[in-house]
């Protein structure tokens, strides 16, 4: 194979695989736009969406990709709760935003261990055998294997799904009128504690379909979470906090950047590149790709 | 004589006996402790002075620095680099003003803007640090570990135990100085403290990289401990955490906070690391939530709480001693 050509496909899969982060990105953002929770334990829900499909779909012997109507809903009640107690109560006792953002993370750090525990205990570190369609399609002229594709298509439905919801729906309207005002759109008669567990909830379940795509692609294991939290936070403010289509974008964008890396250079400094691209960018433009100032 | 008098007359000098007293039990600890106990010993000293110095910048401001275990590990490997050419006190000074370039450099790119930025950045910069080492090590050295010669354990005793007390009085006078006043005002509130005059931008990246100095001198004298290291264990993500609920749990609003959760914690964590294995770390991100939850002065924050507690209890029971008389009446 040529040079050019490897770089084509490295690229073509960094698109593919894209998708995937762009969908956990659209996640977070949705938890830090709308609540304010800087939800740094983001990676550990995706490990738990894929440990559960896992689990799931070889114990009851069904579709992997069917689980995700089981992991999401299952994820988005434990989301869902996590903001009406927890991140809730915390509100309610911080004096101001600030005080509350910065404590929120902190609170999402003791998460992160906590999860982190259960799983390894539940499923200790080893990994699973969780690959499902690898097999090798013809597409645009190359081989690729057949769950890179799925997993694009669902990441990017879902990822539209998502981007309509927020932009046509009542609802979606209520959730952006609490993402820039909170009290005023309470005022209007959006019931707020609602709004922000919905998001949290919708966030974690993105994270757990996320997981389910991530487990089809490669082995499921209990520490997948914590790089996936850090490409969520590159991705994110790479495509502007709070942008839905910026996190798509730059979910992509860091895809590809990931497979020229690892393709052509060395896999150990993956994150190294992407922090050199996240530096360049806060230097540049410190809103983001497609955010606002 | 009047005992109470007397303490209340000179609670300083007392207090000051007091902690000379503590710190020549822990300095002579070599000479009637055993090994582990001069090891635990090293290790709460080391927590003592990362906690102080994290609850120094993130405690003041609320900007949440998620890396504490970066400047460690950076510390670490600048023994890891140097033990066999220069002498050692040269090198904890170097380990800590390699901590103090990284910081700079952490703390130029994100200070300048939102507090959301530091933390992102901040998150993954341990691992960031981890895989370049071992990236260099292998391309440069050959080499996935080192070893570490010993500086006999009572040395790295005294060394920790030296760092510990340099730390909290630089801390006590930082404080005190025109750069801690400012650091507390951009605390209070950023947009005021600029227009006031403060350099904003130019003192956050400055207390910062100081505070790493701290934790950089700590890795470096902690190094001889580990005997092999290698990325994955010098650094590990839970000395980043460890500080962080030391300090929030101590309390951040007076510098005795964070040593009272490091010395306390630095215990807990020796005694359920032997009964649960790996297990604490459960038990601990519970207390975090907890201690942010339902304490958020930590335990030192406490103390007035009660007090105030106490004396309304007090005053109600006086008033309702008084109503009852004049109904009696």
């Amino acid at each position: 194979m040529s040079g050019i050509e490897r770089v084509l496909e490295l690229i073509l899969y960094g698109i593919l695989s894209g998708g995937v982060y762009g969908l956990l990105a659209m996640g977070l953002s949705l938890q830090y736009g709308v609540c304010r929770v800087l939800n740094i334990t983001h990676g550990e829900f995706v490990m738990l969406g894929a440990m559960l499909t896992f689990t799931i779909s070889s114990t009851f012997n069904i579709n992997p990709l069917l689980t995700a109507a089981i992991v999401g809903p299952l994820l988005f009640a434990i989301g869902f709760l996590l903001q009406a107690t927890l991140f809730r109560g915390l509100k309610a006792r911080t004096p101001s935003p600030p005080v509350f953002e910065g404590s929120a993370l902190l609170v999402a750090f003791g998460l992160m261990y906590i999860i982190q525990y259960a799983a390894v205990m539940n499923w200790s570190a080893q990994q699973q055998p969780s690959v499902y369609l690898s097999y090798r399609v013809l597409f645009l002229g190359m081989n690729i294997p057949l769950n890179e594709l799925v997993a694009f298509a669902i990441a990017v439905a879902l990822g539209v799904a998502v981007y309509l919801f927020l932009a046509r729906s009542r609802l979606g309207r209520a959730i952006r009128a609490t993402a820039e005002d909170p009290a005023t759109a309470s005022l209007m008669g959006v019931n707020t504690n609602m709004v922000l567990a919905l998001c949290f909830g919708l966030g974690a379940l993105l994270a757990g379909v996320a997981g389910t795509l991530v487990s089809i692609k490669v082995q499921a294991r209990t520490g997948i979470g914590f790089s996936n939290t850090v490409i969520a936070l590159i991705v994110v403010t790479l495509g502007g906090l709070g942008s839905v289509p910026g996190s798509f974008v730059a979910g992509i964008l860091i895809g590809i950047v990931s497979q020229l890396v690892i393709g052509l250079w060395e896999p150990i400094l993956a994150m190294p590149v992407y922090y050199v691209i996240l530096m360049v960018l806060l230097l540049v433009r410190p809103a983001g790709l497609l955010g606002k100032k | 004589m009047d005992i109470t008098g007397f303490i209340s007359k000179h609670r300083k000098l007392l207090l000051a006996g007091f902690l000379v007293l503590i710190l020549i039990a822990i300095a002579t600890l070599p000479l009637y402790g055993r090994t582990y106990d001069v090891r635990l010993m090293i290790s709460i000293l080391a927590y003592v002075a990362m906690a102080i110095s994290w609850a120094m910048f993130s405690g003041v401001t609320g900007y949440m620095s998620l890396a504490p275990a970066a400047f460690l590990g950076v510390g670490i490997y600048a023994v890891a680099l140097l033990q066999r050419e220069l002498p050692f006190p040269v090198i904890i000074v170097i380990g800590g003003l390699m901590a103090f370039g990284l910081a700079i450099l952490v703390g130029l790119v994100t200070l300048r803007l939102k507090g959301i930025y530091f933390a992102i950045f901040t998150f993954g910069l341990v691992v960031l640090m981890a895989r370049v080492i071992e990236y260099l090590e292998a391309m440069l050295f050959n080499l996935h570990s080192r070893h570490i010669l010993s500086v006999g354990t009572a040395n790295s005793l005294y060394m920790m135990l030296g760092l510990a007390v340099v730390t909290v009085l630089s801390v006590y006078f930082i404080k005190r100085s025109r750069y801690g006043l400012a650091l507390l005002s951009i605390g209070g509130n950023e947009e005021a403290a600029a227009h006031m005059g403060v350099n904003t931008t130019r003192v956050k990246v400055l207390l910062f990289a100081v505070s790493a100095i701290f934790m950089g001198a700590a890795g470096a004298i902690m190094a001889p401990t580990l005997i092999y290291i290698n990325p994955g264990n010098a650094f590990g993500l839970v000395y980043s955490f460890m500080p962080i609920l030391m300090a929030v749990f101590g309390g951040m609003g007076q510098l005795y906070g964070p040593v009272i959760g490091a010395v306390a914690f630095g215990y807990i964590e020796e005694w359920l690391r032997k009964e649960l294995g790996g297990s604490f770390m459960l038990a601990f991100g519970i207390i975090l939530i907890l201690v942010i939850v339902f304490l958020p002065n930590g335990i030192v924050g406490l103390v007035p709480m009660v007090r105030s507690k106490l004396g309304w209890v007090i005053q109600k029971l006086r008033k309702g001693g008084q109503a009852e008389q004049h109904a009696n009446a």
